[in-house]
């Protein structure tokens, strides 16, 4: 089962890696951001892969937790901030 | 409690090939909306496999509670965050490929 978990964790690194090259080569700002919200989900999964490897789940699902809630308002407040900039120009 | 492991392993599975899929989709698509539609659906369904799973493969304790909550909280999330990025983009003025397509052939 330790296995299974390592080929998922490196497999989600490996999705990780292709996503960058939207976060950093992508036209405009909002596809960043889009790309941004889609990695933060595959974190929120890496962090919880990387707890059940070290047998520590119940401090990693708090830290994933969290993890959650501020992708989620990261991700509101960049789409609020630009719209109102794009408002006011 | 190996068909209990074994439907855990099937439901991480499902969430890998849903990720696989969505990043795809956010790599080749042509446009910011439909790359949104592919990253919006295939992620919220992937985590929420993934966390199903890991719920399923912990057991029945406090922490398998604390995934579900994750769970419902992505749920919810997730779509809104979605809904929030796309009105934004279309009201600072992304275009869709197909609106470009009929004004270029309006042009010619």
């Amino acid at each position: 089962m330790n296995i299974f978990f390592h080929v998922v964790g490196l497999f989600l690194f490996l999705l990780v890696f292709l996503l960058l090259y939207r976060v950093v080569f992508g036209p405009g700002v909002f596809n960043r951001a889009a790309a941004i919200s889609a990695l933060g989900n595959k974190t929120l999964i890496i962090l919880l892969v990387i707890g059940f490897l070290y047998h520590r789940v119940e401090m990693f699902v708090d830290i994933s937790m969290v993890y959650a809630l501020l992708n989620f308002i990261g991700t509101l407040a960049v789409a609020k901030y630009l719209e109102m900039e794009h408002k006011n120009l | 409690m190996i068909i209990i492991k074994i439907l855990a392993v099937m439901f991480m599975i499902g969430g890998l090939f849903f990720f696989l899929t969505a990043t795809i989709g956010i790599l080749r698509f042509p446009d910011f909306f439909t790359r949104l539609h592919a990253t919006g659906k295939g992620d919220t369904l992937a985590v929420l496999l993934f966390l199903i799973g890991f719920s399923l493969y912990e057991g029945f304790t406090l922490t398998s509670l604390k995934i579900l909550v994750i769970a419902v909280f992505m749920f919810l999330a997730q779509p809104t965050a979605t809904h929030a990025l796309s009105r934004a983009g279309w009201r600072c003025g992304e275009t869709l490929l197909l609106h470009e397509e009929e004004k270029n052939d309006s042009v010619i």
